[in-house]
């Protein structure tokens, strides 16, 4: 994949295959600026690449996914709407259930969700109410809404406070083990990625390559306390020196 | 609304007001400014009072032909605002143009009204049509040409299409541009109906002014004036009073400045 066009191009990613399996939890990490973010917009569709092949399933992406939910490092909430509206949008869109979307239909579904996260009574609100964290799962909730079988996750937690992600490593570790759903997740969070990884991907500054696959072999369910642990420091630590800058 | 808030809401735009009447009269008694200069608001209350009927007749008039043009260009205005934000080569295409249009004074353009459609009230609809469309165009177009393309990419990512997006996020993305634009337009629209019915009408608040100056009774245009005047706060206040309901999320937080 490419930016920008003749001589003045960047190449952002060069040769990258993930093998994922359904239900895995997968982390890619790499240095500022490597293409994680560019790697997460070709699988979901939003840039075509230019060279190369892209599969997903199978079948060769070529437009955005419907059976992909994605989240960004903004919460990018439409102002206009409540939390629980904000959540129900995806459903406005996404067939089957835009055929018979109605609000009321869908928004037990959606309050549900929204409870799972911890996100009790803060449906009728609108973004600017709740906190960054607030946000933050509201934005998750949003790509899981339509069961989508693939989470994209653009560095979801990095405008949050340690405290609120470590709060938030929690809530998607609970939602991904309850709904069995395919993650990745882009982060340059090292310790994020081994606490919520089976499969850590280190990638190379640009032009973007993997340079290692690492798997988490920690336990699961994992709690907070597992990163305190020597084997968590030991994971992190060989993560830290394959990257350089 | 507590003590405080209707001190500065209520009481303070009343005290101004009044002191501007107040100023006015003691000027003019102790100046003693001629009636057919400048005519003290005693007079012109007076003469709105005594000309209650034809005042109200003709401010009925021109209350329904700017609301009639505003109207239209509203919606006008509107579609053509997403149209040209829409599509970039639209925009590139009607923009140079509307703002050639936009440049000629709107005065210059009654007469040619009147030569199609005669003196009436159409003339005055389409002069306040005129002279309103062009701050709603260029305001929902910036609306919509300013979406975060991020808001955008949320749903880009679900795979909707151009509708989609632009009934979901760019629409109500670009409504406080819009309702703020109505604000602006709704004063223009009265100003283009007054002037059209002050080239050419057979009625109107800018018809009776304008007899009202031919027989010399000042008081008359300055009762015209007030009717006018206070029109265009009542106009304003309906805009504003829709914008406020309908795009209250944009305006988060000023309620306790």
């Amino acid at each position: 994949m490419a930016y920008g066009r003749g001589a003045a191009a960047v190449r952002a990613i060069d040769d990258v295959t993930l093998d994922i399996a359904r239900g895995e939890f997968v982390a890619v990490v790499g240095p500022s600026g490597c293409g994680k973010s560019s790697l997460m917009k070709l699988i979901s569709g939003l840039h075509p690449p230019l060279g190369g092949r892209l599969t997903v399933e199978g079948k060769p992406v070529t437009g955005p996914l419907r059976s992909v939910g994605m989240a960004f490092q903004n919460s990018n909430l439409l102002p206009w709407r409540t939390a629980l509206e904000n959540v129900l949008l995806p459903l406005e869109i996404v067939e089957p259930y835009r055929r018979e979307f109605s609000k009321d239909r869908f928004s037990g579904k959606a309050r549900a969700l929204l409870e799972s996260v911890g996100l009790h009574g803060f449906a009728d609100k609108h973004p600017w109410e709740l906190s960054g964290g607030m946000q933050q799962r509201t934005s998750i909730c949003r790509a899981l809404i339509h069961e989508p079988e693939i989470l994209l996750l653009d560095e979801p937690f990095g405008a949050l406070d340690a405290f609120t992600r470590e709060e938030l490593w929690m809530a998607l570790r609970d939602l991904q083990a309850a709904r069995k759903v395919t993650v990745m997740l882009v982060t340059h969070d090292l310790r994020e990625a081994v606490f919520l990884a089976d499969t850590v991907y280190v990638m190379s500054s640009r032009p973007g390559r993997i340079v290692r696959r690492c798997e988490v072999k920690l336990p699961r369910p994992r709690d907070l306390e597992v990163t305190y642990t020597q084997a968590f420091q030991d994971v992190v630590h060989e993560l830290r020196s394959l990257i350089r800058g | 609304m507590d003590r405080r808030e209707f001190t500065i809401r209520v009481v303070s735009p009343l005290l101004f007001t009044i002191g501007l009447f107040v100023t006015w009269e003691v000027v003019c008694r102790t100046l003693n400014v001629p009636l057919t200069i400048l005519p003290a608001p005693s007079d012109v209350f007076g003469a709105l009072w005594q000309y209650r009927k034809p005042i109200w007749d003709n401010s009925f008039v021109t209350l329904w032909t700017t609301l009639a043009g505003f109207l239209i260009a509203t919606l006008f205005g509107l579609a053509l605002g997403i149209a040209v934000g829409w599509h970039r080569a639209l925009y590139a295409g009607v923009y140079p143009v509307l703002i050639g249009f936009n440049s000629i004074p709107k005065v210059a353009v009654v007469p040619v009204l009147i030569l199609w459609f005669g003196i009436g009230e159409i003339p005055a609809v389409i002069t306040a049509f005129l002279i309103s469309f062009f701050p709603i165009v260029v305001n929902v177009a910036t609306g919509l040409a300013t979406t975060e393309p991020e808001l955008e990419d949320v749903l880009r990512a679900l795979g909707a299409s151009k509708l989609d997006i632009m009934r979901k996020v760019g629409i109500p993305r670009s409504l406080p541009y819009f309702f703020g634009s109505l604000k602006v337009a709704i004063t223009l629209a009265f100003v283009g109906a007054v002037v059209s019915e002050t080239v050419g009408a057979n009625k109107g608040i800018g018809k009776l002014m304008l007899d009202a100056q031919a027989a010399f009774q000042v008081p008359i245009v300055f009762a015209g004036l007030l009717v006018l005047a206070v029109l265009g706060i009542l106009l304003y206040a309906a805009t504003a009073a829709i914008e406020a309901r309908f795009t209250g999320w944009a305006f988060r937080g000023q309620a306790n400045r």
